[in-house]
């Protein structure tokens, strides 16, 4: 290793620090927003187990589980997202903007639809439900973005994207529209990216798949890199493309899938999380994926506080605040980026 | 500056546009359509929870009697509607039309672009802070949104490196319409008007009366005689803007009108029927295969078919599963997206 590489390592792993500092303080912000709230010392105390039982049951069953699946989430999206960015060579790509977080959150919603009830669904099923839905998307994207002769073109596959999330949505208010009253407000909340599964149950449906996908990922990044550098060099370099590209699709499709499940449409984490990392630590994988898992969980717990904090005691859904920071980020981006 | 050997050419392809336009088609298309779009008019105002009978219909329309439940039906409901289902029709594809000859892009559409997301995004505020805004109004604001949504779009595309191509303008009207999405649904989320927004979002045009026909009419009909008066440069203008110039063209004051014309038709059909994509996207499209690219036949069938499309779309939303009503705007995007993905196939290269 030579001394401006050990330089960097020490900057990125110094950023890295940071997020997590950062992602401690905003939980406790988080801690302290809502009904009735918690300081800083009251929850360091009850995790230390010598609180209240008052401030245990909002400590442990209201409010860690649901700050957890929202880092869980905003980490599974941002590193979908940079895998995506990273395989399509498209510096625009996201699951949300693929179409993959709608195929996802139709076959949830389709699931809900035909078995009415949303307490009786089992839990665990729906991060399968969702990467299934989110899996068959993806196949249908994929083929029919692809020509014979030419393979893959990124502008097609976003186009083709656009256009099936345009449509699933078309086919998701079909079905909100025959809905119940009460299965209604719960898949409005949901799509508008709501972080509704606030319990240990949901955090333990989520966590395997983040928890096994994302080393796997990481222990991808050179691959990632070297794809980086388009396809002719990495063939030269022996990585076999196709076969690398669909292993990696199908661990993104997971993530983004599971994390959709929970969380419904929180979009725009995938684009910008990546987006960011690399600013912060430049363009290798192997501190892009941390940093980008790290902002994106950031992101979408920011995003939950202030929704929480705004309208107390409803709230605003993680998604649209998301989004209203996302958007324009996007669109910043695009006025930057070449084609 | 264009050398005279350009000049020529450009004046050839100009005369290759005229060879390649089919007036006839077109007129047998005007007319099949005027034809169809009729009778679908009247099978949509016969077709209900009360069946009515076609006869009664026309002397419901000719010879009305106030006394008669049928014809009372006939004229405080279901005229209305289709009515406005075909105004809508014809408002969507024309600002198609005219987007894309305009801008050279076969993918504009206002839905594509941000503008049916800026109009539905100012309703939402209107329905939230101005409970009870008279019709009048909500059209205004309509087109004001509408106004916003292009704006964002136009304004971040033209930013740009590289200027505006399709895919920037797809994806810029992607993010702005979710950014106004977004915002819509915080506001409906706030205010607690979510349940009133979603039905409106969904598209139909079942709450159309005859006092909302009466404001939009004037709107609608002087903005149509507008982009019939445009045709001509609109048609010289989607050959590039060069040649537009070339040819002694003013495009700014062109464009500039054009865009006061799509904005009036989008906001007007938005403030009806919701956020309905896709109709400004196919209609024009499946016109220019048809007879060519002569604008002055293009606008005036789009017209037509952009009609009996919505007419047609809207007859089959009660068919399918009655009593409730399917979203037209969703099954719009049924022949849409699969339509929207051909053109992506196709236009691979030249896009």
């Amino acid at each position: 290793m030579t001394n401006s590489q050990r330089k960097a390592m020490k900057k990125n792993l110094f950023i890295i620090g940071i997020l997590c500092l950062l992602i401690v303080i905003v939980f406790m912000i988080s801690m302290n927003t809502g009904f009735i709230r918690l300081s800083p010392l009251e929850v360091i105390q009850t995790l230390f187990g010598s609180g209240t039982e008052k401030q245990h049951l909002i400590l442990f069953e209201f409010r860690l589980p649901r700050i957890i699946i929202a880092v869980l989430v905003g980490m599974g999206l941002a590193v979908s997202g940079c895998v995506l960015q990273g395989i399509s060579q498209n510096a625009l790509a996201d699951p949300g903007i693929l179409g993959i977080n709608a195929g996802a959150g139709l076959a949830v919603m389709l699931f809900i639809s035909f078995f009415s009830s949303t307490t009786a669904v089992p839990v665990f099923l729906l991060p399968i439900l969702a990467f299934s839905g989110a899996g068959i998307t993806a196949i249908i994207i994929y083929a029919l973005s692809y020509k014979r002769n030419e393979g893959i073109s990124p502008m097609r596959l976003i186009l083709t994207g656009v256009a099936i999330a345009a449509g699933i949505s078309s086919a998701m208010i079909v079905l909100t529209l025959r809905l119940s009253p009460d299965n209604y407000q719960f898949v409005a909340n949901w799509l508008a990216g709501s972080i509704w599964g606030s319990n240990w149950k949901f955090v333990f449906s989520l966590l395997p798949w983040i928890v096994v996908l994302i080393p796997f990922i990481f222990s991808k990044a050179r691959v990632l890199n070297v794809l980086n550098l388009g396809d002719l060099t990495a063939t030269g370099l022996g990585a076999s493309i196709e076969k690398e590209r669909r292993v990696l699709l199908a661990a993104a499709v997971g993530l983004a899938g599971a994390s959709v499940s929970i969380s419904g449409g929180i979009g725009f984490v995938g684009l910008i999380g990546p987006h960011l990392a690399r600013q912060l630590v430049g363009s290798r994988h192997q501190y892009v994926i941390p940093t980008a898992a790290l902002t994106g969980g950031l992101l979408v717990l920011i995003a939950d506080t202030i929704g929480r904090w705004i309208l107390q005691p409803s709230e605003i859904p993680a998604g649209i605040v998301v989004a209203v920071i996302g958007a324009p980020y996007f669109l910043y981006l695009l006025s930057r980026i070449k084609d | 500056m264009s050398t005279p050997a350009e000049e020529s050419a450009k004046i050839e392809t100009l005369e290759e546009i005229k060879k390649h336009s089919h007036p006839l088609i077109a007129i047998v298309i005007l007319f099949g359509g005027m034809t169809a779009l009729l009778f679908a008019i009247g099978l949509s105002i016969s077709f209900g929870a009360a069946d009515i009978k076609l006869a009664t219909v026309w002397t419901a329309v000719f010879n009305f009697n106030p006394e008669s439940t049928s014809h009372q039906i006939i004229r405080d409901i279901r005229m209305p509607r289709v009515l406005g289902a075909a105004m809508v029709g014809s408002c969507f594809a024309v600002a198609g039309a005219l987007m894309q000859g305009m801008t050279r892009n076969p993918l504009a559409d206002s839905g594509l672009l941000g503008l049916n997301a800026g109009a539905s995004f100012m309703l939402a505020l209107c329905f939230a802070f101005f409970p009870g805004l008279p019709y009048m109004y909500l059209i205004m604001f309509s087109f004001l949104g509408a106004g916003l949504g292009v704006f964002i779009v136009y304004g971040v595309g033209s930013l740009s490196r590289g200027g505006l191509t399709p895919i920037r303008l797809v994806l810029a009207g992607a993010a702005v319409s979710a950014l106004l999405g977004a915002l819509s649904e915080g506001i409906a989320l706030y205010f607690q008007i979510g349940q009133d927004l979603a039905f409106w979002y969904a598209g139909g045009v079942s709450g159309t009366k005859w006092i909302n026909l009466q404001i939009m009419a004037p709107w609608i009909i002087v903005a149509m005689i507008g982009a019939v008066i445009l045709s001509r440069s609109i048609t010289l203008l989607s050959l590039g803007e060069e040649v537009a110039i070339g040819l002694g063209q003013k495009t700014k004051t062109i464009k500039l009108f054009g865009m006061i014309i799509v904005l009036v038709l989008a906001g007007t059909a938005v403030s009806v029927v919701g956020a309905v994509g896709f109709v400004g996207l196919i209609v024009p499209h499946f016109t220019r295969l048809l007879i060519g690219h002569d604008y002055r036949w293009i606008i005036p069938c789009s017209i037509v078919l952009g009609g009996l499309l919505v007419v047609l779309a809207d007859l089959a939303a009660r068919m399918i599963n009655p009593p409730y009503e399917t979203p037209i705007g969703a099954l719009i995007a049924l022949i849409g997206v699969p339509f929207f993905l051909y053109l992506a196939r196709k236009g691979g290269k030249e896009l």
